[in-house]
């Protein structure tokens, strides 16, 4: 695609909208932006711009040059080429400080506040307003954040520490901070990572409001759903090039994601289902309050167990004990009909189980170590003897891994920090491959990766399949459960409320499950 | 060019201590003899043998501040076992004891009680130096047998005893951190605990082992110390844990974990050490020289960061 294109038809669009709509003037363009780190070229010309009171999606597989178009904009690297204007005036963004002065602000996954502080100190950080006596004017502080956050709808109280605020409320306090410094533009980096899908409504109905403040608004998302729910226009980035730049009202999904990858979504889920083996777990009646009780299911060889429940439902909980990492209070597990007593991980490993964590820059890699060590982090007993580690071995299963699930890496030796989201991934696969796991435990694999490296990942799920594994899949993603599971286990408030067959997947049977409204004797179990 | 990129930290220490080596045989005449190199070594090898202990607790992502009270306690402790009849090896043997079971306990302090390392260690620091003024009433152990204190005096094939020594824990953790278990798991649990607990790695005997091990270096140190300065002095070891820090930080070990090497602590160490003796030998400052110290330390530091970021 020829980067000329781009402003031509922002032009273009633009002249539609100040046709339709009264306060469309743009507040941002960025015009022919280059930027290139040694041996990568991440932008080759991106034109990219946001109008007042509009919501501009941003889209692109990850190294498509999203980020890094953003960070331009934020004053965090400078272009190398390429013109910023800010409201049709031109300017030189160099640093944070700079892109703030014009009213540029950004909302991250990893919530940017100083923690410690309240409310109402974040707003005002920095610059705190005094009395005439010098002293801190607290209630100047609080009366004006309490008014910002009223005006937005907001109940939190500006004496409030941040710390004490759930992770949800500690992003709408950073939006109403951006609100407050009278930001032209606040960009949402992946808003709803951590959120809830109630909290995802109260986000929505913020950005509407500010929508309704004229504020530009630039939302980054992997969920294609969130770009239809909220955005006006959409981006698309591919390879740090410009693809297109679409009204959402005029396109689907399958345009967007074929524009992204060059695949269409109906690839995304086909998953060849072998058929089911022998029992391989068993569990009965397991139990820790108050996080789940009594739960019951079996797992077979060949299939994918869906898990699926929203946040805080208990899912994850249930097999964490599964694995060992949680202690169990009561209940039994049984791995191909003998009882396992699985206290610790260490048990859950020898019995075959291998979990892939939900986060696995904290809990499933050692970033700062080498591909080879990460790889045989769960087999070190089984490669070493007397203490001593097997080099050969150790280097031998680390390159077979390697090569069987295509990690690009320059070498084994690499520290795992430096590779890519869906190689990282494929690191932890291999290390529950190396330690020749039956049973693997997938913790939201797909979380906060892009289109191309979840087709990795799905395409991993299926390589583990054909090798007979047992797969277990825990996601908040309905539409993943319900592309690769047979069966999918419903979980509500730390109870099982069904069991749903794949013939029977239909969507809103299981959100009813998983919101509690169906009881469980309408659940068949299996 | 694989050796030189997979060992490129190493590679510039390495230059730096060649540099300063040039520097000082220029400038002085007396520095590159037999006599100095001897006295540099000898000087060196016992905060040596504490650097190592301490590399290992930084890689685990820790940090252990009792080396220094843990050398002093050795050597109040195995001179007064040999004043008081006991033989030379059981007495060896003993502090040994005595200075794993220390190290044990701030393991469980650490794994079991959960205190954070640099608590742990500060209080077992402060204790342990309480522990050896009691136990010698702060006044000097002397009169020990002839044998011990000519230990420190010979040369083992052909270089001097401590320096020796020094050598031998030098390949024995380089061993224990490239090729053992116990090493992967120190790196696993020092780069990221919950990983390495999920991976079923033993986070408990990971943890004991590590500061058991640092222990040990302490007393193999203060044992060193008690045969070279032929006494029991209770102030002895003072500071060796900020001395220790400072090589295996300059050597390249992070203090957030899981990086971190036995060579580039030596290298730490012998350019510290060079450093200070050429500087004494030049007859400079030696408040100067401190200054310059705490400037290479955080140089090491900052050039570090200042690399990784440019990677970024």
């Amino acid at each position: 695609m020829d980067a000329g294109e781009a402003p031509e038809r922002a032009l273009f669009l633009s002249g539609i909208e100040s046709m339709a709509e009264q306060s469309s003037a743009t507040v941002v363009s960025m015009t022919g932006i280059r930027k290139s780190f040694p041996g990568v070229q991440a932008l080759k010309g991106v034109s990219f711009s946001v109008k007042a009171g509009e919501v501009h999606g941003l889209v692109g597989e990850n190294g498509a040059g999203k980020s890094t178009l953003i960070k331009i904009l934020m004053g965090a690297y400078s272009k190398d080429d390429g013109t910023i204007a800010i409201e049709g005036k031109e300017v030189e963004i160099h640093n944070p400080l700079q892109a703030k002065s014009q009213g540029m602000a950004a909302v991250y996954q990893d919530v940017m506040l100083a923690r410690h502080l309240s409310t109402g100190e974040n707003f005002f950080l920095g610059k705190l307003p005094r009395t005439p006596l010098g002293l801190v004017d607290w209630k100047k502080i609080h009366q004006v954040t309490r008014e910002t956050l009223k005006d937005l709808d907001l109940s939190i109280d500006p004496r409030m520490l941040v710390r004490h605020l759930p992770p949800a409320q500690q992003e709408m306090v950073t939006i109403a901070k951006a609100v407050y410094e009278k930001s032209k533009v606040i960009v949402f980096d992946e808003p709803t990572a951590l959120l809830t899908n109630e909290q995802v409504t109260g986000l929505f109905a913020l950005i509407k409001k500010l929508k309704k403040k004229n504020v530009g608004v630039i939302y980054i998302s992997h969920r294609l759903e969130e770009i239809f729910a909220i955005c006006d226009r959409v981006t698309i980035l591919k390879d740090g090039e410009w693809v297109d730049t679409l009204e959402v009202s005029q396109t689907d999904q399958d345009t967007i994601i074929t524009k992204m990858v060059g695949r269409s979504i109906g690839e995304m889920y086909s998953i060849h289902h072998p058929k089911r083996g022998e029992k391989v777990l068993e569990a009965r009646g397991l139990t820790r309050e108050p996080r789940f009780r009594s739960v019951d299911f079996d797992l077979y060889q060949g299939e994918i167990l869906g898990f699926f429940g929203l946040v805080g439902s208990g899912r994850t909980d249930i097999l964490r004990c599964i694995f060992g990492a949680d202690r169990a209070e009561s209940g039994e597990i049984r791995i191909r009909g003998l009882r396992a007593p699985i206290n610790s991980p260490q048990r859950g490993i020898r019995a075959g189980i291998g979990l892939l964590p939900e986060n696995r820059q904290t809990s499933g890699l050692g970033m700062s170590l080498a591909v080879d060590i990460n790889i045989n982090l769960a087999s070190y007993d089984l490669i070493s003897r007397g203490g001593f580690v097997n080099l050969g071995e150790e280097a031998s299963r680390a390159r077979r891994f390697v090569s069987d699930l295509i990690i690009r890496t320059p070498s084994i030796k690499q520290k795992v920090r430096n590779l890519s989201g869906g190689n990282q991934q494929k690191v932890v696969v291999a290390k529950w491959l190396s330690r020749n796991s039956d049973i693997f435990i997938f913790d939201e694999p797909t979380v906060g990766v892009d289109v191309g490296a979840k087709m990795e990942i799905y395409k991993l799920i299926q390589t583990l399949l054909a090798k007979g594994k047992a797969i277990i899949l825990v996601s908040s993603y309905l539409p993943e459960v319900m592309g690769l599971a047979d069966r999918i286990i419903v979980v509500y408030e730390g109870n099982v409320t069904g069991t749903v067959l794949r013939s029977e997947f239909e969507e809103e049977k299981i959100l009813r499950l998983a919101s509690g409204i169906v009881n469980r004797a309408n659940g068949q179990k299996l | 060019m694989k050796f030189f990129r997979t060992g490129f930290a190493e590679g510039i220490l390495i230059l730096i201590l060649l540099a300063f080596f040039v520097i000082f045989s220029f400038t002085s005449p007396s520095f590159l003899t037999v006599n100095n190199l001897y006295n540099l070594v000898r000087q060196v090898a016992i905060i040596g043998v504490v650097s190592i202990g301490m590399t290992i607790v930084i890689i685990s992502a820790g940090i252990d501040l009792s080396v220094g009270s843990i050398v002093g306690f050795s050597n109040i402790l195995v001179a007064m076992l040999m004043t008081h009849g006991v033989p030379i090896i059981p007495s060896i043997l003993i502090t040994f004891a005595a200075g794993l079971v220390l190290g044990v306990i701030n393991g469980v302090l650490i794994h079991d009680g959960r205190v954070p390392p640099f608590i742990a260690t500060l209080g077992m620091m402060t204790a342990v130096r309480g522990l050896l003024m009691l136990i010698s009433g702060a006044r000097m152990v002397a009169g020990l047998p002839r044998p011990f204190l000519n230990f420190a005096q010979i040369n083992i094939l052909w270089m001097p005893s401590l320096f020796f020594v020094w050598l031998v824990v030098i390949a024995l953790s380089v061993v224990m951190t490239t090729v053992t278990r116990f090493g992967r798991n120190v790196f696993a649990l020092g780069s990221n605990p919950e990983a390495a607990r999920l991976s079923g790695i033993n986070i408990r005997a990971t943890l004991y082992g590590v500061y058991a091990f640092s222990a040990l270096t302490s007393s193999i140190a203060g044992i060193l110390y008690t045969s070279r300065l032929a006494n029991g002095i209770p102030t002895a070891g003072e500071g060796y844990e900020l001395d220790a820090i400072a090589a295996a930080v300059v050597g390249g070990a992070s203090l957030m974990g899981g990086e971190g090497t036995i060579l580039g602590t030596v290298l730490g160490a012998l350019i510290i050490a060079t450093l200070r003796n050429g500087g004494d030998l030049l007859g400079i400052n030696p408040f100067i020289l401190q200054i310059a110290i705490g400037v290479l330390i955080v140089a090491a530091v900052l050039i570090d960061q200042l690399t990784k970021r440019k990677n970024a």
